[in-house]
């Protein structure tokens, strides 16, 4: 009994250090932005919407959204195609070495990360004439996470039995057509989880954007953050406060939704 | 599979795979093996060596093995991953799952809700929150502790660093564990807690032996990623003199910030190498059906 | 209407599917195919369908070659085991998928939806998503959905085996009904015989990939060609019992029998095998000569009569046989001495597995078409 007792105060004591430690961090993010005299201090804000509208005149930061958008989107459109004409073919036609071909895929994507391969990426944005430019982010993140998302609309291809393709094909659909009537509306759930995750991973991604991009005016809003300073040189806090909250509300958003209308199945950004 | 159901062919099927082979070949599959060329040379960002990069051979690879600064920048990414990977986020997440199981569901939904939220956040912006939290002057943790004046950051940085990555990426055990356990019989667990088996007790008899696959997925995952994470540079940039500078941050100064190309290349395939041993050993167990299918993309974080 | 020559398929792993395969359907006929599990009943079926290429051997319909079109202009409708229902679409739609294909303009695709529905009774559930319908529904679904596109035949694998054994009953009445109403020529594979006997003008018994019998339903009954589709069809399976000529009879399981007429004439010592289904043979409690000995083993009650089956006297392993007496007569005690007496006019003999008095080839291949 006594153990008994011991164990639940143990639990509550652990629960409660728990929520602590991964809540203390965000109290700032929760008021700051709407303190009028904000700075590192966590304190009861004395209320005002004066570092939302700093936000407004500040010439970046709002366009600094909009290059996150535009590089998110671009991605996840160029990536969610990409993968799945390359996952539906995989999955469903013997072509030679696939086995081969997926196994060196996800090795490559597993170890090619941003910090091993940085220097080559800015030399051959460099060399392209890809450095400041969107188009060259969103090349750039795509290709790291095709293989990724290749397996994993692969698998769901995979789970879709074949007889909805064939029945369609013995009606007389053309290849294209069984695949805009009858397999992207079944893998609709695979291509959501694609597309929410890249925009996930280029919306908070850093160290690429940071190479990639020098000019602030296309900077996105993971570099924007860090431009943020005071003429004396200090985070501008008020603005940095506002700006994170403002920055962060679209993914959360975004990952509420997707966790309400599938189940939240995101390990790793990955389903099941 | 592989039967063509949609009457497809070869022909178009290769179509339908060139778009995203040639993306992945340009962008993930070049820079690696460009990684290797640039290396072995002394090409440098700016100078006489960036126009003609001089072949040097295996020096890059020497003196990155003789100098103390990548030593130190080595065993600093040792204790990162082994203090904020292994002991750290492992740990804590198997703790958060198992303890959540017995929560009632809103305790339960705050604690997961959170740890979440902590993953979910963009990187640079929690960054700017334990930077809040650490601040010498302000920061809630010494008003908290009571330690004024204290500055984290720099009298502690890589404590302050591991407890971060910690926090940042304990969600990513959390999930795994929890679908780990939800496959333990919970059949098994009342016959164990009936014999009067102790939580450690069941815990070693019951539970382990069957999440073995998910434990070691997590734990290569997980550590590959931490190996691989450039965050700590939006806290500390690697200082106070180098002593939070981890292999990422090292590669990033020396290349990038110092201008010596080649020599960044070389230690970036250093890192190469190191993920492969991870991503060979976890790409094994995938094969052998010993791990989870959750991971099926060890690239969940993106190469960023 | 659909004909087969030569017809080989052989998957990539060296599996012989179908193996050299002649077979006439004619226009408006019913076809069950009809085999054990692995035969290569779908592949058959698939390949008809164009979903698989033959290896060798040419596909006709409505007499025009279509081994190398693609099955979208083979002008056939196909009903899978799952019924393939896209389940994004209502049913409205899924009906109309066909027309959609074929470019009808929406207005018509919807009528011609509806007017089937209606004629399917799925009127009121034009609305709602496969998910919401009961596997009854959903297979008249299928139906609508291969009719709708007016095909020039029908092709179905297993249409009935999702159903309860009840709900199949009813399927099966209104498959019926059905075909013979549109008179589209009809390809029904099925691995349960009653279906396949209640169903079809004829019947294909497949297998390892070959023609083992085809014939109407009553042919293939009561003169199976081989032990095979001897064993195979039947809701009791035919007593087939090794035994030798001699004499001019026919030595059997400890009876001695008088062969029925094509096996008259028989050299002595000639080893074959008789078979008597268990509804041609009688129950006699007195020894007789041209009976099997035995004692009663086994009584199972099938309702209207009893199935009895004899094992050897003499507690041995010779062959069980089996008996079915009408229940009016009461249930044997069991280890009663019988003898099961068969009707020589229904025994059949076979020689080396083979029927004798049947026609040289195996399995005749010319349409006889009987509807
Ligand atoms: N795609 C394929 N690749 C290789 N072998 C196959 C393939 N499809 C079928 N087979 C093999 O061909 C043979 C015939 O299969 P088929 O599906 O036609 O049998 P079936 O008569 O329909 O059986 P069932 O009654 O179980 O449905 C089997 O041995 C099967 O293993
Ligand atoms: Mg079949």
């Amino acid at each position: 009994m006594v153990r008994h007792v011991l164990a639940r105060l143990g639990v509550t004591a652990f629960v409660a250090v728990l929520l602590g430690f991964f809540a203390l961090p965000m109290l700032w993010l929760a008021t700051a932005p709407f303190d009028a005299g904000a700075s590192i201090r966590v304190s009861v804000p004395e209320f005002t919407l004066a570092n939302f509208r700093a936000l407004l005149v500040n010439p970046f930061a709002v366009g600094s959204l909009v290059n996150s958008a535009v590089q998110a989107g671009g991605a996840a459109a160029l990536v969610v195609v990409l993968a799945a004409l390359a996952a539906y073919a995989l999955s469903r036609v013997q072509v030679p070495g696939r086995d081969l071909l997926l196994y060196l895929l996800l090795l490559m994507s597993s170890i090619v990360t941003g910090t091993a391969a940085m220097v080559p990426i800015f030399e051959l944005a460099t060399r392209l004439n890809l450095i400041d430019t969107h188009l060259g982010v969103i090349l750039v993140v795509s290709g790291g996470l095709l293989p990724a998302a290749i397996f994993i609309l692969k698998d769901f291809t995979d789970a879709t039995p074949a007889s909805y393709e064939e029945s369609a094909r013995v009606f007389g659909a053309s290849p294209l057509q069984i695949l805009r009537h009858v397999v992207v509306p079944l893998i609709r759930p695979g291509l959501a989880t694609i597309a929410v995750w890249t925009v996930a991973n280029v919306w908070g991604g850093f160290l690429l954007q940071f190479i990639l991009i020098r000019d602030p005016g296309l900077a996105p809003g993971s570099v924007i953050l860090y431009t943020l300073y005071t003429e004396g040189g200090q985070p501008d806090l008020p603005l940095v406060s506002a700006f994170s909250l403002v920055y962060s509300l679209p993914v959360v958003l975004m990952y509420v939704f997707v966790s309400g209308r599938y189940g939240f199945r995101f390990h790793g950004g990955i389903k099941r | 599979m592989g039967t063509d159901a949609a009457g497809l062919g070869r022909g178009r099927a290769m179509a339908f795979i060139l778009p995203a082979l040639v993306l992945i070949g340009v962008f993930l599959v070049f820079p690696a093996l460009w990684t290797v060329y640039l290396g072995l040379t002394d090409y440098r960002l700016t100078g006489l060596a960036a126009a003609e990069p001089r072949f040097v051979g295996l020096d890059n690879y020497a003196a990155a093995l003789t100098d103390a600064r990548f030593g130190s920048s080595l065993w600093l990414t040792v204790q990162f991953v082994l203090g904020s990977a292994v002991a750290g986020q492992a740990v804590l997440g198997f703790a958060v799952a198992w303890v959540a199981r017995g929560l009632r569901t809103p305790v339960r939904r705050a604690v997961e809700g959170l740890v979440l939220l902590s993953w979910i956040l963009p990187g640079s912006v929690v960054a700017f929150l334990w930077i809040a939290l650490l601040d010498r002057d302000g920061g809630t943790l010494n008003a908290l502790l009571n330690t004024p004046g204290t500055a984290w950051l720099l009298d502690h940085p890589m404590l302050s660093i591991i407890v971060f990555n910690i926090w940042r990426g304990t969600a990513f055990s959390m999930m795994l564990y929890s679908a780990a356990l939800e496959n333990v019989p919970p059949s098994h667990l009342e016959t164990a807690r009936l014999a009067g088996a102790s939580t450690a007790c069941q815990l070693g008899d019951v539970v382990l032996p069957r999440i073995k696959g998910h434990v070691l997925t997590n734990l290569l995952l997980i550590s590959l990623w931490t190996f691989n994470d450039f965050t700590p540079f939006l806290l500390t940039a690697g200082g106070p003199e180098g002593r939070s500078e981890i292999l990422p941050v090292y590669v990033y100064a020396i290349a990038l910030n110092g201008g010596r190309l080649g020599a960044g290349a070389a230690v970036s395939f250093l890192i190469l190498l190191i993920n492969l041993v991870f991503a060979l050993i976890y790409l094994r167990l995938l094969r052998a059906r010993n791990a989870p299918p959750t991971a099926a993309a060890p690239g969940g974080r993106g190469p960023v | 209407m659909i004909s087969l020559r030569g017809l080989v398929k052989q998957f990539p792993g060296g599996v012989r599917a179908i193996d050299d395969l002649d077979l006439e359907i004619a226009g408006g006929e019913f076809l069950a195919l009809l085999g054990p599990s692995g035969c290569g009943k779908t592949t058959l079926l698939r390949t008809i369908a164009g979903l698989e290429t033959p290896t060798a051997g040419r596909v006709g319909i409505g007499g025009r070659d279509v081994t190398a079109l693609p099955p979208g202009r083979r002008d056939v409708a196909m009903v899978f085991q799952d019924y393939a229902l896209f389940p994004h679409m209502d049913v409205a739609a899924n009906i109309a998928y066909p027309l959609r294909v074929k470019r009808v303009g929406r207005a018509e695709r919807r009528a011609r939806a509806a007017a089937t529905a209606d004629r399917l009774g799925l009127s009121g559930l034009l609305e709602r998503r496969p998910a919401q319908l009961s596997g009854g529904q959903q297979q008249r679904v299928a139906l609508a959905r291969a009719i709708a596109c007016r095909p020039r035949a029908f092709l179905f694998d297993e249409p009935l085996s999702n159903l309860d054994a009840r709900l199949r009953l009813t399927a099966r009445t209104f498959l019926k009904r059905l075909q013979r109403e549109l008179s589209v020529t009809t390809v029904f594979v099925t691995h349960d015989q009653g279906e396949a006997l209640a169903l079809a003008d004829r019947v294909a018994v497949m297998s390892g990939g070959r023609l083992a019998q085809v014939g109407t339903p009553a042919e293939v009954f009561q003169r199976p060609l081989t032990t095979f589709v001897a064993s195979f069809i039947g809701a009791t399976p035919m007593n087939l019992l090794p035994g030798r000529a001699e004499g001019g009879a026919l030595l059997v399981a400890g009876a001695r029998l008088t062969p029925p007429g094509p096996a008259r004439g028989l050299p002595d010592g000639e080893p074959v095998t008789y078979g008597v289904r268990p509804e041609y043979a009688d129950l006699s409690f007195e020894p007789r000569e041209d009976g099997f000995p035995g004692r009663v083993g086994v009584v199972e009650n099938m309702g209207t009569a009893l199935l009895v089956t004899l094992e050897p006297a003499g507690g041995g392993d010779g062959p069980l046989v089996q008996v079915v007496v009408p229940e009016e007569g009461g249930e044997p005690a069991l280890g009663t001495p019988a003898w099961a007496v068969p009707r020589t006019s229904r025994a059949l003999v076979y020689r080396e597995g083979r029927l004798l008095g049947a026609p040289v080839a195996p399995a005749p291949a010319s349409a006889e078409p009987t509807a």
